[in-house]
């Protein structure tokens, strides 16, 4: 493939997906291991109302609205979640459960209810997104990237998307032996005086501003799949959290350039004419790569404990 | 309109689906308590969403057979067995693997759904042109249901609570103490594998009306909000199946009564309504009835202090303090004890030193375990238990006023 082809119309589609990919993918590893696996699940459902409401008020689709909006929804989802368990005293599953189900029919229910045919957004677009789209048309060939007309046409969503990612590797960086150590023994971190609480809150936050910023360019999919899968499959291979979070990031970075590649070219290969959706591709590929690990992974059982447990 | 759609006026086939989504909703509510005790309510999920490929692959067969690809029986059997092979790549994951099951559940959840969605793309570009229906089993949809569709899922709702009412015994004895079912010597692995099996049953069966995403929401919402009104699991069940048929059904007839209300999401908001009414106004369990409680307390606690300070002789500053004395006649205005006030005063500060009788002495262990400051001790001891205590003190003494 030439590079008249490729940075145009694959290479940022394929950045932002890896940059979206390893953002979930980062504070995954503490959320998987702190048992809070399906927190990027119920984010990617609240989202949707946060976006519809913001919509709603400023009656444009536009980035930064749209993003407030879902971080807004985001935290009032934590705070019902919290509020439910409290108050109701149910396990945090099923609290969880009703918060984002609800929430999640509430912006359908918006969406259907507003007028929102002359834009697009609707449930499919929130749910799958659609990075085929965030193509640089500017682009002439690898040239292009030295050259800065051309660099100004880039598509918003690669930015946004690699600050984001800058933004959770300072955080994880900033916090990393607070994190480590609370994460594996909380009691043991607040007798050190490290506020495990403050801590926690900051890690969903952070995860939810990654999940807001991959919503937008990639949809929710690739969102609930990065956070879980690269991070699990990441747990067969080592019993360091260092290591398994380098591995993380490796097969994040697999998955979506795996994914983007086999949805774009291999229909082309395979005879058929149109490509098929890359995010479900994404997700597949990591949904692979965790079934391989999950077989053969050095470290798949659990240490010092009888299966079953 | 709606008081039409509520009593079945709207039509043949809106009184059909609202009697599904109540038959639906009631097995939903019914299998999602089995889940809830078993504090598994969110495996639903991963259930719902393995479905998605498993319609788009039912839907390529059948028109690659040559048949109408839309045939709803045939895109339910294609669901139920990808919602099956999801099922049990979660079990894998979690018996075989180190991962705990709330990353199974979303791994599942997520890798299933991307490959529904390649393969809905697929069902896009081949160009057939008919997959509009499809779609709609993301968020449910009513409008335009087939006659024989609304059939298949009256009969699924109904097979799905006949089963129900077939295994609820070993269900709920599993479901609420599954040590204890083991030592019975039940199955509770075949049983737990029965209860996953109704819901994939539920699931498939609630697709076309509520839609993968939120069917959830019904297996777990109505039973959650049975959970605040008994403490006794075959109340919840019952009570669950309940609010999940209401639910269902006035979410069902409300959105055939107005354009632009998506059955799915309306259910799930009208079940949530129940569950605020509930967390909010249960007795027991309730908000408000922790919230009167908790000032029923507070106020027992400012009258025992009170009625203390009064009996040696204190001034007395707390406003609240004052004013529960006031209102109960132990006060007057000027804060000097009445004559009643004096007698429960110094009862009160006699009782505070048998209490210290009873806490010293090994023989009361039991009674002095109950002390908590508030408790009368006519309550805990009996008549010449107290006399004896009173011996040991001496006499009564002359309160200080």
């Amino acid at each position: 493939m030439s590079g008249e082809e490729f940075v145009p119309l694959s290479l940022t589609p394929m950045l932002i997906g890896i940059f979206a990919a390893v953002a979930c993918a980062l504070p995954g590893n503490f959320l998987l291991l702190r048992r809070q696996a399906l927190i990027g699940d119920a984010i990617s459902h609240v989202v949707l109302p946060g976006i519809v409401v913001a919509f709603l008020m400023t009656g444009m689709i536009a980035a930064w609205p749209m993003m407030l909006g879902a971080a807004g929804a985001a935290i009032v989802a934590v705070i019902l979640i919290e509020a439910i368990r409290r108050l109701g005293r149910i396990e945090p599953g099923a609290a969880m459960g009703v918060v984002f189900t609800t929430m999640f029919a509430g912006g359908v229910l918006l969406l259907e209810q507003s007028d929102t045919s002359t834009v697009h957004l609707d449930v499919e677009h929130a749910l799958y997104g659609n990075l085929e789209s965030l193509i640089w048309l500017d682009a002439i060939g690898w040239s292009s990237l030295f050259d800065a007309t051309a660099l100004a046409q880039l598509p918003v969503e690669l930015p946004r998307m690699a600050l984001t990612l800058v933004g959770v590797c300072l955080f994880i960086a900033l916090f990393w032996r607070a994190l480590k150590i609370s994460t594996f023994d909380e009691g043991f971190a607040r007798t050190m005086g490290i506020r495990t609480n403050l801590l926690g809150l900051g890690l969903v936050i952070t995860a939810a501003v990654a999940a807001v910023a991959a919503f937008d360019a990639v949809g929710s999919i690739i969102v609930i799949a990065m956070f879980i899968c690269p991070p699990a499959a990441a747990r067969m291979m080592t019993n360091r959290l260092e290591d398994q979070i380098g591995w993380s990031v490796l097969f994040a970075v697999l998955s979506a350039v795996l994914g983007y590649v086999l949805a774009g070219y291999g229909p082309l290969w395979l005879g058929a004419s149109d490509a098929v959706s890359a995010a479900g591709m994404i997700a597949t590929v990591s949904g692979v790569i965790l079934g391989v690990a999950a077989r053969f992974g050095p470290c798949r059982s659990r240490a010092g404990a009888p299966a079953g447990i | 309109m709606l008081l039409d759609a509520l009593l079945l006026q709207l039509g043949y086939n809106a009184t059909l689906v609202a009697i599904g989504a109540a038959l639906l909703g009631t097995a939903a509510g019914i299998t999602g308590t089995f889940l809830f005790l078993r504090k598994r309510a969110l495996v639903s999920d991963a259930v719902s969403h393995a479905t998605l490929p498993g319609v788009c692959i039912a839907f390529l067969v059948m028109v690659f057979l040559g048949g109408d690809g839309r045939n709803l029986a045939g895109l339910l059997l294609g669901s139920a067995v990808t919602a099956g092979i999801g099922l049990l790549c979660m079990n894998w994951l979690t018996r075989n693997t180190r991962l705990a099951e709330d990353a199974a559940i979303g791994a599942v959840l997520s890798v299933f759904f991307g490959l529904g969605i390649v393969l809905l793309t697929v069902i896009q570009t081949l160009g057939v042109g008919r997959q509009a229906g499809l779609e709609g089993f993301l968020l449910g949809s009513t409008a335009g249901m087939l006659y024989s569709d609304a059939l298949v899922i009256a009969g699924g709702g109904a097979a799905a609570l006949v089963m129900i009412l077939l295994t609820r015994r070993p269900m709920t004895l599993v479901a609420f103490d599954p040590e204890y079912a083991t030592a019975r010597g039940l199955p509770v692995e075949r049983i737990d594998m029965l209860m996953m099996g109704l819901v994939m049953a539920v699931t498939v069966v609630g697709l076309k009306i509520v839609g993968l995403i939120l069917i959830v929401a019904l297996l777990i919402i109505p039973a959650v909000t049975a959970r605040f009104w008994t403490e006794r699991s075959e109340h919840v069940v019952l009570l669950a199946g309940l609010f999940g048929g209401l639910s269902a059904y006035v979410g069902a007839a409300l959105s055939a009564s107005a354009p632009n209300l998506p059955t799915g999401p309306i259910i799930v908001l009208v079940s949530f309504a129940f569950f605020a009414l509930s967390l909010f106004l249960a007795p027991n369990r309730g908000v408000l009835a922790a919230v009167l409680r908790h000032l029923k307390f507070q106020r027992r606690v400012h009258l025992r202090q009170g009625l203390l300070a009064l009996a040696q002789g204190h001034a007395i500053y707390e406003s609240l303090t004052l004013r529960l004395l006031r209102r109960a006649g132990l006060v007057r205005a000027d804060g000097v004890a009445t004559e009643r006030g004096r007698a429960r005063a110094s009862k009160a500060l006699r009782d505070e030193r048998r209490w210290e009788v009873v806490r010293s002495d090994m023989a009361h262990e039991a009674a002095a375990a109950l002390y908590d400051g508030l408790r009368d001790i006519e309550t805990v001891l009996t008549q010449d238990q107290i006399q004896e205590i009173d011996r040991q003190i001496g006499g009564p003494h002359e309160v200080l006023s």
